[in-house]
């Protein structure tokens, strides 16, 4: 054998679990966000009291894959002037950004393509943010005036909001004391409470930075469609568009991914030091066969037979899900999976929850002006989140250095960071006051 | 072998880049390829197991930097005034830099050549469990032995933003 081919066999030796989970993240995730945005067209038809997609197949579940056929044979436009190769560059750096930061993510305690990086965090915050030079490109060189304002819009709106966010995020980088996923999670064990009830504020900064970040409503005014068509997107159509729409989704991926790692507990089960709460490990398989039941029931009501089979599918899909999460509970044998798999379930039906309140949001909220996001953003969250990094660094100060009680110290540093909002919040309604009467007094020409 | 490979990948990539960067008369190309141009050195900065300036590199100069560089020239219209720009030294200013510059690549070079183990081209890779973890080390030596640096940048920095702020203000 040759000294390089066996530099090569022995390179896939050491990292084919990583290059396994690299290739599972690009091939499964752009499904998934397909089926994210099928289960946001669900839910807001429920919200919206309709029935929402249900023709292609049993309650519209191959919607997302007769969507994605139609977007790859749709005619492929770009426009005459514009800037043909950062027009093919955008998107693609878009969806890279979003897919990369997912690697050093952990799914589960052995999920992770980038396993123990010393800066996990500070990587996905990193890379991720990196989709925005997709957004920017593609606005500039669509030559477009609706493209050019959408993309300068996100861009001011990421930029002000990322800063609040990763103050946020530092609040709860405090209490954990280290930038690896992985010691986050098992400081979060060690504290026996997740993160969010010990600095929920912080929390709170981190979900309305994170809806403005994924430029989702009611902050997605770089694609009002009433004042800017489509925003950055307007120019593109076919499967350029559904990669700027997939790396948007991911985006949404990767931010749920974050606040469930640092905010609500990662891959911990709820209360994971108790121990007559075990049983609650068998709740993974119980859910999963219990949507398989449903699904079997939804089965014999098919009108087509060709839908009926298909929900059998998914059913049996459930039960084998179900079977291998009871195995690793019951099965001696398997149960060092244990953690591997309850995990991931757990991991994946937090980062569920916090992308339903997202969606929540977005039918519930009308949109904000752009100065109001802004005044919300730089008058009101910054402000605010800085402050709650120095109550919760006072709250550890007080609890390690003078021996307060953890609960007592955190509750007294969050009324001050109460208060502080009170303030902000106070100043805001002054300044509004004050521009909505200057604004009257200017156009006020037909009083007199 | 493949660290070698690595290396004179991000390398290749880094002076491509930086040279196309010079070269473009577009200025968004330009900035491109300066983000090609970082983000390869980020790439050398982490095979050398410098990880937090890996990533400080990327948040701060590509995530940050960069893009007020490309908002800027995107509201800026750049090619009109182009031409008005070229000052009557620039010739003799650049060879100078130029003969500057190559003076101490070749210095660079010969010092190198007098180290005992001539390793210019191989860049040191202990296994990463025999590293202590990158973060913490630059957390206590910036705020143990460069205490005083740091915060005086830090003034600087914060001077700055306010002097901005307030030239930037309307004046009523």
């Amino acid at each position: 054998m040759s000294p390089a081919l066996h530099s090569i066999v022995s390179f896939l030796q050491t990292w084919w679990v990583q290059l396994v989970s690299g290739v599972l993240i690009v091939a499964v995730v752009p499904l998934i966000a397909g089926y994210v945005v099928l289960v946001e067209r669900k839910l807001m038809a429920d919200m919206q009291a309709r029935l929402g997609p249900m023709r292609v197949g049993p309650h519209g579940l191959l919607q997302p894959i007769a969507d994605a056929l139609k977007l790859l044979i749709k005619e492929d436009i770009i426009p005459d002037n514009a800037d043909k190769a950062i027009f093919w560059l955008a998107p693609v750096v878009s969806m890279t950004a979003a897919l990369v930061s997912m690697g050093a993510i952990a799914f589960g305690p052995w999920f992770q393509v980038a396993k123990d990086i010393n800066i996990g965090i500070l990587f996905v915050l990193g890379v991720s943010s990196l989709g925005l030079f997709g957004i920017v490109l593609g606005g500039w060189a669509s030559n477009s005036h609706y493209a050019l304002i959408g993309a300068l819009r996100s861009t001011a709106q990421l930029v002000s909001y990322e800063t609040a966010a990763g103050l946020a995020i530092i609040s709860g980088l405090l209490l954990a004391g280290t930038l690896q996923i992985r010691s986050i999670v098992d400081a979060q064990q060690h504290y026996g409470v997740w993160f969010i009830f010990l600095a929920p504020v912080a929390f709170f900064i981190y979900l309305v930075a994170s809806i403005a970040e994924t430029n989702r409503a009611p902050f997605d005014l770089p694609e009002a469609e009433s004042e800017l068509v489509a925003g950055y997107m307007t120019e593109y159509s076919g499967f350029r568009w559904a990669l700027y729409f997939l790396g948007e989704y991911a985006n949404m991926i990767v931010v749920a991914a974050v606040a469930t790692t640092l905010f609500l507990g990662g891959w911990l089960r709820p209360f994971p030091n108790v121990r007559w709460l075990n049983w609650l490990d068998v709740l993974p398989a119980l859910f999963t066969a219990g949507v398989g039941a449903y699904c079997v029931y939804r089965a014999g009501k098919q009108p087509v037979r060709v839908q009926a089979l298909f929900m059998w599918a998914v059913a049996a899909l459930c039960f084998l899900v179900a079977l291998i999460l009871a195995a690793t509970v019951f099965v001696p044998l398997l149960q060092a999976a244990r953690p591997g798999f309850l995990g991931a379930f757990w991991f994946m039906l937090k980062v569920s929850a916090y992308i339903y309140v997202f969606m929540w949001l977005r039918f519930t909220l009308p949109r904000y002006r752009f100065d109001q996001l802004m005044h919300l953003g730089w008058y009101l969250l910054i402000p605010l989140a800085i402050v709650n990094v120095f109550s919760v660094g006072m709250a550890m100060m007080l609890e390690s250095e003078f021996g307060w009680n953890r609960w007592l110290a955190l509750v007294v540093t969050m009324l001050f960071t109460l208060l502080a909002a009170a303030f902000l919040l106070h100043l805001n309604d002054k300044r509004t006051a004050a521009a909505s009467s200057a604004a009257a007094e200017t156009s006020d020409t037909y009083a007199g | 072998m493949l660290d070698s490979i690595i290396f004179y990948f991000f390398a290749g990539v880094a002076i491509l880049s930086a040279a196309l960067m010079v070269t473009r008369r577009n200025a968004i190309h330009s900035a491109v390829f300066l983000i090609t141009t970082l983000l390869a050195t980020a790439g050398i900065f982490l095979q050398l197991r410098a990880e937090f300036l890996f990533i400080a590199q990327i948040i701060l100069y590509v995530g940050g930097i960069m893009v007020l560089f490309v908002f800027v020239i995107m509201l800026v219209r750049l090619d009109v005034p182009l031409h008005h720009i070229t000052f009557r030294f620039q010739k003799w200013v650049a060879l100078f830099v130029a003969i500057a510059l190559a003076c101490e690549v070749g210095v660079m070079f010969w010092y190198v050549r007098r180290l005992p183990s001539a390793g210019l081209l191989t860049p040191p890779a202990p296994s990463p469990d025999q590293l202590p973890p990158n973060s913490e080390q630059f957390a206590k030596v910036l705020f143990s032995n460069y205490l005083l640096p740091f915060e005086i940048a830090s003034i600087l920095l914060l001077v700055a933003m306010i002097g901005a702020v307030v030239m930037a203000k309307k004046r009523t």
